[in-house]
């Protein structure tokens, strides 16, 4: 962590470390003329990313510090708050699982980080997201492609849609290190054969030269992975990668991100709305609900002492083994809210039993709750609340 | 297996079905569509005799053979009798030859009109597909009013302008036909590309293929296009033979391929002031034109179901 970090940031305006730092390899340094061809370097943070992507050290405490991100999408109906100032921590090396149900904002968090939202409609409106050192919000889009790939890899939800019908897999795999690493076509191709090896695929070297549909959905997952490892990334972003396969299958895959991400140091955020994933994988949670965090902390402290109806209603609605058989599964009632324009009130409010007056006059804020690290954003779970 | 050395051996390398891609199964597929086999035969035929013909005849197109036409008292030969075997026209040419050096033309301005309708179809659909938002719609209404302008007007009118110039020149007259031909053709491929790039870029591999930071020239080139190569191929095949008609049309009415050079249309232009006295003149520059348009058209139909087994059936 800390103590690994051997130059102190940076993103706050005391920069003067970092900076001495790059100027000691600077203009006409082998690093800088090594970006990819099309990428030219235009403002100062894109000049500091790109003297850090030569060497693989830590370049900041933490690997990522999201601040008051929102991100709206300019809709004909209205400005949806799909992500509503949302500040988070990750660590090198870190697992993070953002957990919340559909429309709660966890995919769009993880488009933002890479600035993959699609825009129109969306933008993200304000915040702050420091990755490595480096405040990616102030990087040009051009500067952003040196992240994405290298920095930062990315495992989408649906391995059967994401990978592309008409080239080879080894091209797919090889492609991230030929435009990141600069290697020739048979050293990309070497380290893709290698990487396919790595997750798992038998006879990788022969099946380079197969297309996705001689793949099986895991396999594709699994190809998806090798894809975003390519370059070795600090963070590996995993969208609910296991949503689109079967159960047996699913263990695997989140077995070998697990894995992996040990083996290389990757930080993770694997985002999901199966609790089970998270309990399993994660070191820390964040649970989202309608664009916003409502509660964080380390997954022990989640699962044993949750600090939200939310929360509980996540971790009921859990299928149990012990369960008698036909029981109901158990649902959060109602529907997530409308994100147009919301009112200044506790967002699941609407759909928590526990709800009284205040929680419809003010929405609470993230309050620290018992735990290291541990908040949660109820006015009935706080100290002196009616909850407990 | 175990080896005198008592060493596993592998067993015979495991039996694995051929890696079949997208193009293999195409290809399967088109073998089995005998009308595309028999279409895609005799344009390959006609390619050859297009390159090779006119070195094979005796006769070169605009050789005039006076004594055997003497001998006919000056009316053009009939086919099948003597060495003139598709007989000669009225001023002593071998009709063989003269449509030898018509599939020459013929399938020059296949080429070169396919060529212009990809060079300016595929990246005017494209960036309008890419970019979208006013580009697109600058880039479509242009393709909208080169669409509803007369074509043959358009064809005429650039024909005219340029005669006199090199590029009016060149290629005996005929490469500014060709090319005022691709001018008016291109909006067809323009919007089959922007229509495949529109769906295509929503998919989730061309975010995947962004999240590894892929520029957006790739993305298209290499991820985009290679995704609707299948609809441009049958496109540009099917687009062939009404470039064919085109240029027999307006080589009908006098506009392009210059004397003593004749294509298919001008052939039958000239053929038919004499259609009652000389049948032949007519009836085999428009067997050539017919054969050609039908061969195109059978190739590109199976290339089309052969590229998008969906379609099958369903057109």
């Amino acid at each position: 962590m800390a103590c690994e970090t051997r130059s102190i940031p940076s993103s706050r305006g005391s920069s003067n470390l970092t900076l001495t730092d790059d100027t000691s390899r600077a203009p006409g340094s082998p690093e800088l003329s090594e970006l990819p061809d099309d990428i030219t370097v235009e403002t100062e943070e894109g000049r500091r990313l790109a003297a850090q992507l030569a060497d693989d050290r830590r370049h900041a405490r933490r690997l990522l510090e999201v601040r008051d991100l929102s991100t709206h999408f300019f809709t004909r109906d209205g400005v949806v708050h799909a992500v509503d100032g949302v500040s988070f921590d990750l660590d090198y090396g870190e697992t993070l699982g953002i957990v919340g149900e559909s429309g709660s904002g966890k995919s769009v968090t993880a488009l933002s980080l890479t600035r993959l939202v699609p825009d129109p409609p969306g933008r993200i409106v304000s915040g702050e997201i420091i990755f490595d050192g480096i405040n990616i919000l102030k990087l040009t889009g051009n500067e952003m492609r040196l992240l994405r790939g290298k920095k930062i890899g990315y495992i989408f939800q649906d391995p059967m849609t994401s990978l592309n019908p008409t080239l080879t897999i080894g091209y797919q795999i090889a492609e991230s290190a030929r435009v990141h690493l600069r290697l020739s076509r048979r050293a990309a191709d070497e380290r893709a054969a290698e990487l396919l090896a790595k997750v798992g695929i038998p006879r990788a070297r022969e099946r380079m030269k197969d297309y996705p549909h001689q793949f099986s959905g895991g396999m594709r997952q699994r190809v998806m992975i090798a894809i975003a490892l390519a370059c070795d990334p600090m963070l590996l972003l995993a969208d609910e990668p296991t949503t689109a396969l079967d159960v047996t299958i699913q263990a695997q895959i989140l077995e070998l991100i697990r894995s992996l991400s040990s083996e290389f140091g990757t930080a993770v955020i694997l985002i999901t709305h199966d609790l089970g994933i998270a309990a399993g994988m994660c070191d820390r949670i964040n649970v989202m609900y309608a664009g916003r965090i409502v509660e964080t902390g380390k997954v022990d402290d989640i699962f044993e002492q949750p600090q939200m109806p939310y929360a509980w209603g996540l971790l009921d609605s859990l299928p149990r083994l012990d369960e008698e058989k036909g029981a109901r599964l158990r649902t959060i009632e109602g529907m997530p809210p409308d994100l147009i324009d919301p009112a200044d009130e506790c967002r699941f409010s609407p759909r928590c039993r526990y709800a009284r007056d205040i929680c419809r006059q003010h929405e609470p804020n993230l309050t620290e709750r018992q735990g290291e690290g541990h908040f949660a954003r109820c006015h009935g779970t706080e100290p002196g609340g009616w909850i407990q | 297996m175990v080896n005198q050395a008592g060493v596993l051996e592998a067993p015979a390398a495991v039996k694995t079905r051929k890696p079949t891609s997208l193009w293999g199964d195409a290809y399967r597929r088109l073998l089995k569509n005998r009308l595309a086999i028999v279409g895609g035969i005799i344009v390959i035929l006609l390619i050859l005799i297009a390159i090779v013909g006119p070195y094979l005849t005796p006769f070169e197109y605009r050789a005039q053979d006076l004594p055997a036409l003497a001998q006919n008292r000056n009316r053009p030969i009939p086919p099948f009798q003597g060495p003139h075997i598709l007989g000669t026209d009225g001023l002593g040419r071998d009709l063989l030859s003269r449509l030898m050096d018509g599939a020459r033309i013929s399938m020059t301005v296949a080429l070169i009109v396919q060529i212009v309708v990809l060079g300016i179809g595929v990246p005017v659909g494209a960036a309008a597909a890419w970019f979208g938002g006013r580009l697109d719609t600058l880039l479509m209404r242009i393709t909208d009013i080169v669409y509803a302008f007369p074509d043959l007007l358009f064809i005429i009118l650039l024909s005219v302008a340029f005669r006199d110039t090199f590029f009016g020149k060149a290629i005996d007259g005929l490469l500014i036909v060709f090319v005022a031909i691709g001018l008016t053709a291109w909006v067809t491929m323009a919007r089959l590309v922007r229509g495949q790039l529109l769906s295509l870029k929503e998919s989730e591999f061309v975010e995947a293929a962004r999240a590894i930071g892929v520029s957006d020239r790739k993305i298209v080139t290499r991820h985009l296009l290679p995704n609707a190569l299948g609809p441009i191929i049958v496109a540009v095949t099917l687009g062939i033979p009404g470039a064919i008609l085109a240029e027999a049309t307006l080589a009908f009415i006098g506009v392009g391929v210059q004397a003593p050079r004749a294509s298919w249309g001008s052939l039958v232009a000239d053929g038919q002031r004499s259609l009652q006295a000389a049948p032949h003149l007519v009836l085999f520059p428009a067997l050539a034109v017919a054969i050609a348009l039908i061969s195109f058209t059978f190739l590109g139909d199976g290339l089309r179901d052969a590229l998008d087994p969906k379609l099958k059936g369903k057109q």
